[in-house]
């Protein structure tokens, strides 16, 4: 029976090699080619999906329908529609275009937004490459997006690509610095890079343990994260480098067919990108949010690891939290799509002066504010957490099985041992939210290590 | 030829050709292009040797942000659409004779360093002895997952042979000269924008 066997193996490619018997390298290949599959079908589903939601919102808000009649009363199928259409339509390159430049300008738009997703988890465990600094590379990928962009105003050989190409270029590399420092501030609560690692500190009951309640700073943050996120993908009311009424059609003027809409699937696919990333960033992840539940999902996925056989339990656990962070990424989506067809564009020099004028000077003191609060909260208080009830986030860190707990599940409380071997532990508290008397000794440890560093 | 070889390959080819694709082509523009692609592959080559950390940053700050501000110089500063840089035939030489003499002599340096004992060479000149086994919560060397390892570095204490010692004893980190540098570039990048402003000529009309 294949289907309990593909879920005896943690991975795919424990699958291959353990039940099949391939050879590491052949199992790794074949998981990376399935890997690979399922990202580009989400890729491509995504966009349709919410280009469907995109217009049946944009008309409710204007008071119209939308699509009425392709697949069923409420045009399920004018996505597919439109495809099909523009797979039809005449491939031209304009005379005066850099062909080369310009035939290739929309895949580096799709391959920025599309490898991003590759450290992207949607449940626990169940992500492609579990890059320990997940995070960092997701922003180091959102930043190739600029290129697409530049080369395809800078290519279409015509003065509206142009103008287009150079705002939206200046835009989004301007509001990669926000949106860096607004992503690091949940990081700092937590003090780990990885994605999936963020996610499951978040679990419990959502007022104590999401991010975004964690202190005060988080929650502006996540605001500013949320805007600066609109403006990256070049959503309203950011959206200039598309706008339709001022520069025909920006950087994609001279673009038709399959071309064009290699834009929009980019921007679609990052769209869900930073929302599911703001989800697991700030609200909780695959993590429900309501206490006992989320307990019994978590011991469901516990109960099989290290394990063979088939267990449903932690199946079921992930394929929830699956459907958790979708629901919680359509949301914000849907957010993004109801702030566009709200609110009037901004002007150049609008965007440009709330970026480096107010939301850089914001997300600098959110974070100096966020690296300071567990400082003045055990100054004041002496707890190390705003709500009794919660574990602090450094227990929460070393009693889940990961990196940090060394080796795999283990419930065992771990007090730093008199032995050498801790020492990376004791250091590596010190930075971590754990309570007062451990920062006692922590202390006590870089004292000495700086007396040490002035004698040497 | 394993998986890792055929990587490395596909990867080292796409860098050198992306090189001499800058180098060859004309159009500025598509030699920048060419340049994402070397630097790009040359990230890859990175997460190759399992320096994941070094090879985000790679990405982040080479491609996400030196060709794109070269990119910006040249759409800013251009004399005309598709800015052509023509080489003549003997500057071609001198280039290539340059760059091939530059090859031999580091395919020679390369290949003269004995690298088994780099490692326990500059362990040994720290005065510490060199751990090759594995530490608690650090990933060995070559096996991915390197950003503990770098951190705890950045504040002096190596996982390779600080941690883990009896002696708790720490080295100098790479913090400071880090956070000098930092400081270094900031000065530079406000020195740069001072200079490059509009600057008002006398006796024009105000700003409005």
């Amino acid at each position: 029976m294949i289907m309990p066997a593909i879920f005896a193996a943690s991975t795919l490619g424990g699958y291959f090699s353990d039940v099949h018997g391939l050879s590491p390298a052949w199992s790794m290949g074949l998981a990376a080619v399935i890997h690979v599959i399922f990202m580009i079908s989400l890729f491509g589903v995504i966009p349709l999906f919410f280009i469907w939601l995109e217009r049946k919102v944009s008309a409710r808000i204007q008071d119209r329908l939308g699509p009425t009649r392709v697949g069923g009363r409420f045009g399920w199928l004018q996505g597919l529609a439109d495809g099909i259409k523009l797979i039809q339509k005449e491939d031209l390159v304009p005379d005066a275009a850099d062909s080369m430049l310009f035939r290739l300008a929309p895949y580096l738009v799709c391959i920025a937004s599309f490898t991003a997703f590759m450290v992207l988890p949607f449940a626990d465990g169940w992500v492609a490459v579990g890059a320990d600094i997940g995070l960092f590379v997701i922003l180091a990928i959102l930043s190739l997006e600029v290129f697409g962009i530049i080369l395809a105003g800078y290519s279409s050989g015509s003065k509206w690509s142009l103008f287009g190409g150079v705002r939206e270029a200046a835009q989004m590399v301007s509001y990669e610095i926000p949106l860096a420092i607004c992503a690091i501030i949940p990081v700092i609560a937590v003090g780990s890079l990885n994605l999936g690692e963020l996610s499951r500190v978040q679990s419990g009951w959502f007022y104590s343990n999401w991010l975004l309640f964690h202190d005060p700073f988080t929650f502006i943050g996540f605001f500013v994260y949320f805007t600066v996120a609109t403006a990256g993908c070049k959503r309203a009311p950011f959206d200039l480098a598309e706008a339709e009424s001022e520069l025909v059609g920006g950087f994609h003027t001279e673009y038709s067919g399959m071309r064009w809409s290699f834009f929009f699937m980019g921007e679609y696919a990052s769209m869900f990108l930073v929302s599911v990333l703001a989800s697991i960033l700030f609200l909780g992840g695959w993590n429900t949010g309501i206490g006992p539940l989320d307990d019994a999902l978590v011991a469901g996925r516990a109960s099989s690891a290290g394990a063979g056989g088939f267990v449903a339990a932690s199946y079921l656990a992930n394929v929830i939290g699956m459907v958790v962070i979708l629901v919680k990424g359509s949301l914000l989506v849907f957010l993004q799509i109801w702030v566009r067809w709200t609110f009037p564009r901004l002007r150049i020099d609008q965007v440009m002066t709330t970026c480096l004028k107010y939301l850089v000077p914001m997300s600098c003191f959110l974070f100096l504010g966020a690296l300071m609060w567990p400082v003045l909260l055990i100054q004041f208080t002496g707890r190390s957490t705003l709500f009794e009830s919660s574990q602090s986030i450094g227990e929460k860190l070393r009693s889940s099985p990961g990196i940090l707990s060394g080796d795999g599940v283990s419930d065992v409380d771990r007090s730093s041992d008199g032995d050498g071997e801790s020492d990376g532990d004791r250091v590596f508290e010190a930075g971590l939210n754990d309570g007062a008397e451990r920062r006692q000794s922590s202390t006590d440890v870089s004292s000495d290590a700086d007396e040490n560093r002035s004698v040497v | 030829m394993s998986q890792a070889a055929l990587l490395f390959w596909l990867f080292a080819i796409a860098t050198c050709g992306g090189a001499l694709a800058v180098v060859i082509s004309q159009n500025v523009v598509r030699m920048a292009f060419w340049l994402i692609v070397s630097l790009g592959s040359m990230s890859g080559l990175f997460f190759l040797l399992h320096a994941d950390f070094v090879a985000t940053t790679q990405l982040l700050v080479y491609v996400g942000g030196t060709v794109v501000l070269l990119i910006f110089g040249v759409m800013l500063t251009a004399s005309g659409p598709y800015v052509q840089i023509k080489t003549s035939p003997a500057e071609g030489f001198l280039g290539a004779a340059v760059g091939v003499m530059l090859l031999v002599m580091l395919i020679s340096t390369v290949t003269r360093v004995d690298w088994s004992r780099a490692t326990r060479v500059s362990a040994s000149v720290s005065g510490r002895e060199f751990r090759a086994g594995p530490i608690h919560g650090f990933n060995k060397p070559q096996e991915g997952n390197t950003s503990r390892s770098i951190g705890m570095a950045l504040l002096g204490a190596r996982p390779d042979t600080d941690l883990g010692s009896d002696d708790g004893r720490m080295g100098t980190g790479y913090l400071l000269p880090f956070e000098i540098v930092s400081v270094h570039l900031l000065v530079v990048l406000i020195g740069a924008a001072y200079l490059a402003r509009a600057k008002r000529r006398a006796g024009s009309a105000s700003e409005g």
